[in-house]
């Protein structure tokens, strides 16, 4: 019990990549989300904001794109072009098993 | 007098630290702890000493555990860490372990675990002294499979590179056996031998391993040394790095699917070579962006490195990626799917660094 109490500390909380999706304008304001609201809003605005600039961006190359999947070590993104806007799923990866007494 | 190995705790609870300070002065290799109370500090002495270990709690104010992980396994690769969290989440052991972290660690509760814990921590700091191979960036594979040939060991050795993994077997000083990708033997040897970069990592031998290279070690390694010594010649004698890759890139533009190949110097604007595209300055400003874009993204989100990213287009689909020094933009047939897309980026990955 005594290293309970030792190891136990009131401290901040860890960003959680969240599971969910949002839909946001062309102007990068969400209308609709499932994203749990302990979820920061303004990295769901930094998600819009980066995904709509991408997909701006492409245009201007002459590169059309109607979807952007981006996978990171731990979450994939995946954005569907919607008339200037767009739908965003965000989907946290989980690398399976990892056993600490390795 | 064997050196210390300095280990680097940092938690923004003083007293926790005193507690792992005195904890791990108990280890049997007697380290030198230090410690830290933020991510800046801990980040500071990471800069001005050499440590071998950081052992580094997930929740913390303004920087968290995560955020300096990420940053470390860029800035210090050679450095083994350690998260050690409180938290009971499977997602964030994913995370940590996504981002590269040698070992993730429930803060332990009673003495049973701490002594797992202690016994882990000096299995990391004893491998690390075993073995020899994490860091030593100086030596070439050459050099090491020519230490384990001489020194007549037998082991199997795993080369990964990027996302490419090769393995070569040595029994009593020869190499017996390899694999990479779909090769095997000689010329999963030979393609092993061409990465220029990547990590080792030792395994037990497998006697049962049935032998396919019967040359003598010194033979193969004469042999495939000279093959890449021409294949540099020829790069070199084609004058800048552009020129130089130019056969490789037509090598990639033969995979099924793809429309243009770009290969690009990360930071070095005008270094691109491209084939298929009618004007690959501007594809490569769009791709380097993208690239930057995301990657600054990634690192907001905690969500680790940029694997790959893919847009889909009614016209053509590209994939952007990175390998070892190269960055790559791939354009695809809009007929693929996104998973063949992914499949056939991993080919491409694949045949680069061969």
């Amino acid at each position: 019990m005594g290293f309970l109490t030792l190891f136990s500390k009131p401290a901040p909380t860890l960003l959680k990549l969240p599971s969910g999706s949002f839909t946001v304008d062309r102007e990068g304001a969400v209308i609709v989300g499932t994203l749990p609201s302990s979820f920061p809003d303004n990295l769901v605005h930094e998600i819009a904001n980066q995904v709509l600039a991408a997909f701006r961006d492409a245009t201007e190359a002459q590169l059309p794109l109607s979807e952007l999947v981006i996978h990171y070590a731990s979450l994939k993104i995946t954005a569907k072009e919607l008339r200037g806007g767009a739908m965003i799923f965000l989907a946290p990866k989980h690398t399976g098993s990892h056993s600490h007494q390795s | 007098m064997a050196t210390r190995h300095k280990i680097l705790l940092l938690d923004d609870d003083p007293k926790l630290l005193d507690t792992y300070q005195q904890i791990l002065a108990s280890l049997p290799s007697q380290p030198e702890i230090h410690t830290a109370g933020s991510g800046p500090r801990a980040m500071a002495m990471l800069e001005s000493d050499q440590f071998r270990l950081l052992v580094c709690d997930l929740k913390m104010p303004k920087m968290d555990g995560l955020q300096v992980l990420s940053i470390v396994r860029r800035k210090h690769p050679q450095l083994r860490t350690v998260a050690l969290t409180s938290v009971h989440d499977e997602q964030y052991r994913s995370r940590a372990y996504a981002l590269g972290v040698d070992l993730f660690w429930h803060k332990p509760t009673n003495e049973q675990e701490i002594k797992m814990f202690l016994e882990c921590i000096e299995s990391l700091l004893g491998r690390e002294r075993d073995s020899g191979f994490r860091g030593v960036q100086s030596k070439s594979l050459v050099d090491i499979i020519q230490l384990e040939c001489i020194s007549q060991s037998s082991s199997m050795l795993r080369i990964t590179n990027g996302s490419l993994m090769g393995k070569i077997w040595i029994q009593d000083g020869e190499i017996i056996d390899s694999e990479a990708d779909e090769f095997k033997g000689e010329p999963a040897f030979q393609r092993i031998l061409s990465w220029k970069a990547g990590s080792f990592e030792t395994f037990p031998a497998d006697p049962s391993r049935p032998r396919t290279i019967n040359k003598s070690y010194n033979g193969l390694l004469l042999e495939t040394a000279q093959a890449l010594d021409e294949k540099a010649g020829a790069a070199a004698e084609a004058g800048d790095a552009a020129t130089a890759a130019s056969p490789a890139l037509a090598q990639l533009s033969q995979v099924e699917g793809i429309e243009f190949v770009l290969a690009m110097k990360p930071g070095e604007q005008n270094n691109h070579v491209a084939r298929g595209l009618e004007n690959p300055e501007r594809m490569a400003v769009w791709a380097r962006a993208n690239l930057q874009r995301f990657r600054d993204l990634g690192d907001r989100l905690h969500a680790g490195p940029v694997a790959e990213i893919q847009g889909l287009g009614p016209q053509r689909h590209v994939s952007l990626t990175s390998h070892a020094d190269t960055e790559f933009c791939l354009g695809w047939k809009h007929s693929m799917s996104s998973e063949q897309v992914r499949e056939m980026t991993k080919k491409v990955l694949i045949l680069w660094a061969s």
